[in-house]
């Protein structure tokens, strides 16, 4: 920790283990890029060493684009996504900020509904909603999954927001409160604008969750216009038995890029938020 | 953080009509109430009626679009008799423990590796952070590729590196089947280990290593000494969240396998969906889903407890 090495002591606990990992957790999507570039006779031809490609086509891609509905599946999940999360904020805000702030009666009790609800595995509930979902007459409806998802991702906000709302010093609202602003004011105008980096943490969170979740939007989602990425890659690019290698890696590709390139943008927030319950 | 300077905007006396209700409902009870009724409202419709649904969907024989008739404990009787239910839970908790022992081992070492000074740490630690954040589906689809039957990358690989003279059928066979899906939980789940873990360890005063080495402790001592004992609530808080959701995972295992080969890699999450939504016996299905409940029950209770004290 302290001491300073020469470079194979550093070779040896730094870079070989960093490349072992690295490789690990990264072939996947070299394998994916490479397969969705490969022609069929090469992709097919066991013969051939399959690391490399040899004549790379986009033909995967504009098969995939040109004869699915993907582009359909894209904006459903990004509509879906944007939805959902927006509600859980809002919802989110709304249980945070009073348990993060305030005295009332029943407040561990929320606190620990709040908790418990977040832990509450999916499968769970999906049989008992997917009934309640038919009853109402929200299959096949996007309107389903927007209702459902923030289920998942409220509880996961409010509890993400509450651990920052508390680390956000209490002197302005008090100020605020004393200069004669009511509770409603001291929240909107003096406080949220200063959680700017809490809401971008939850945001980004609860949307990578939102476009990942796919048990609800198998049940509830049959209907190719309706469907989202990971269903509609699952249920349509798979016919029967035959396998579209090209065309699944070049949708498990471009779904995959979204995310990562909002990601990307927001890589502390997003480990702030990763980390924010298990380390303070 | 940038204070604001100008005067917050004062209220105006425009309320003056209602000052009763107005003062009513600035008291702090009143408003904290009002502000959590609407979410609690939508999480008691959408999660605890669903859930108390369950229950009594359970206690129901109900084929499915047909009207159920109470049968008590008839389902969970069903499964006690079935030797699937037996076998699934057999498969569930050896995916769980396996995966959640290989994800731990590994998070940790990988944290320790990445709390080394390095060059461009965090473009590392960004990406390694890929398999978590990109959609599970998706990145399961590839997996399903690198294992396929016939085109196998691994096992062209091991052939042509001339270890074996033909590789396993990673999920033709029902112990390789369960051995493909915990390596592929544990890349997906491993990140999320190492990247929580590092974050405990920075948080591990630096002074603390230099007291221990003045001390006389080697590495090993320190390690033992120090980084563990402070890092044992990061520990607990991961791994209990990683069996949580490692024990009612879904998603790898319907794409990868649906289960098989023979029910070989059915875990309660799908082995309930197949039968209610595949065999359309809702009631049965849901008794499959609510065994789960005690092991789970016993984990959530301990760990919103601790959140909530933390």
């Amino acid at each position: 920790m302290v001491e300073d090495d020469g470079w194979p002591v550093r070779a040896l606990r730094l870079w070989l283990p960093l490349g072992f990992f690295l490789i690990f957790a990264l072939f996947p999507f070299y394998w994916m890029a490479i397969t969705s570039l490969k022609p069929n006779q090469e992709l097919y031809n066991p013969q051939l060493m399959p690391l490399i490609v040899r004549h790379p086509t986009l033909k995967h891609y504009v098969d995939l684009l040109g004869e699915t509905d993907f582009l359909v599946w894209t904006w459903n999940t990004m509509l879906v996504a944007t939805v959902s999360t927006a509600i859980s904020l809002v919802f989110g805000t709304m249980l945070a900020y009073p348990l993060a702030r305030m005295n009332f009666p029943g407040s561990a009790l929320v606190s620990f509904a709040v908790a418990a609800t977040y832990l509450v595995p999916q499968p769970l509930l999906f049989i008992p909603m997917a009934e309640i979902i038919e009853r109402m007459g929200l299959g096949n409806t996007l309107t389903s999954v927007m209702l459902t998802y923030p289920t998942l991702l409220i509880p996961f906000c409010a509890w993400l927001l509450m651990g920052y709302f508390k680390s956000v010093p209490r002197e302005l609202e008090d100020a605020a409160r004393i200069d004669g602003a009511s509770r409603l004011q001291t929240m909107f105008l003096v406080f949220l604008p200063l959680c700017k980096p809490g809401f971008i943490s939850a945001g980004i969170f609860a949307f990578t969750l939102a476009q990942n979740e796919f048990l609800y939007a198998l049940i509830f989602l049959t209907d190719t216009s309706v469907r989202t990425v990971p269903v509609g890659a699952i249920a349509e690019l798979i016919r029967g038995d035959v396998f579209y290698w090209g065309q699944l890696m070049a949708a498990a590709l471009l779904g995959s890029i979204p995310v990562a390139i909002i990601y990307s943008f927001f890589v502390e927030h997003y480990v702030a938020g990763l980390t924010a319950g298990a380390v303070k | 953080m940038s204070a604001h300077s100008e005067p917050i905007p004062l209220p105006a006396t425009r309320r003056r009509m209602l000052p009763a209700l107005r003062e009513w409902t600035e008291r702090e009870e009143v408003f904290s109430l009002l502000m959590i009724l609407p979410p609690m409202a939508f999480l008691i419709a959408l999660v605890g009626y669903p859930f108390a649904y369950g229950i009594w969907l359970s206690l129901e024989n109900r084929p499915v679009a047909q009207p159920g008739t109470f049968i008590g404990l008839g389902n969970f009787m069903t499964d006690f008799r079935d030797p699937t239910f037996w076998q699934v839970v057999q498969n569930t908790f050896v995916y769980t423990g396996v995966a959640t022992v290989l994800k731990m081992v590994g998070g940790l070492g990988l944290a320790l590796v990445m709390n080394q000074a390095f060059r461009m740490k965090n473009l590392v630690r960004a990406v390694l952070l890929l398999p978590f954040i990109v959609p599970t589906v998706l990145s399961t689809i590839a997996w399903m590729w690198i294992l396929d039957p016939s085109f196998s990358v691994i096992n062209w690989l091991l052939v042509h590196g001339g270890i074996a003279d033909r590789g396993p059928s990673w999920l033709g066979n029902g112990s390789w089947a369960m051995f493909s899906l915990i390596m592929v939980n544990t890349w997906r789940g491993l990140p999320f280990y190492a990247i929580t873990l590092l974050a405990g360890l920075q948080t591990i005063p630096l002074e603390l290593y230099e007291a221990a080495t003045i001390d006389g402790a080697g590495a090993l001592d320190r390690f033992r000494y120090v980084t563990l004992p402070l890092l044992k609530p990061v520990v607990f808080i991961v791994t209990m969240f990683s069996l949580i959701f490692t024990f009612s995972d879904f998603q790898l295992v319907y794409v990868l396998t649906r289960g098989g080969p023979a029910n070989a890699t059915h875990l309660f999450a799908t082995y309930a969906f197949d039968i209610a939504m595949s065999g359309g016996q809702f009631g049965l299905g849901a008794s499959v889903a609510l065994a789960m409940l005690p092991p789970l029950a016993l984990l959530i209770i301990a760990l919103a407890l601790y959140l909530r004290r933390a």
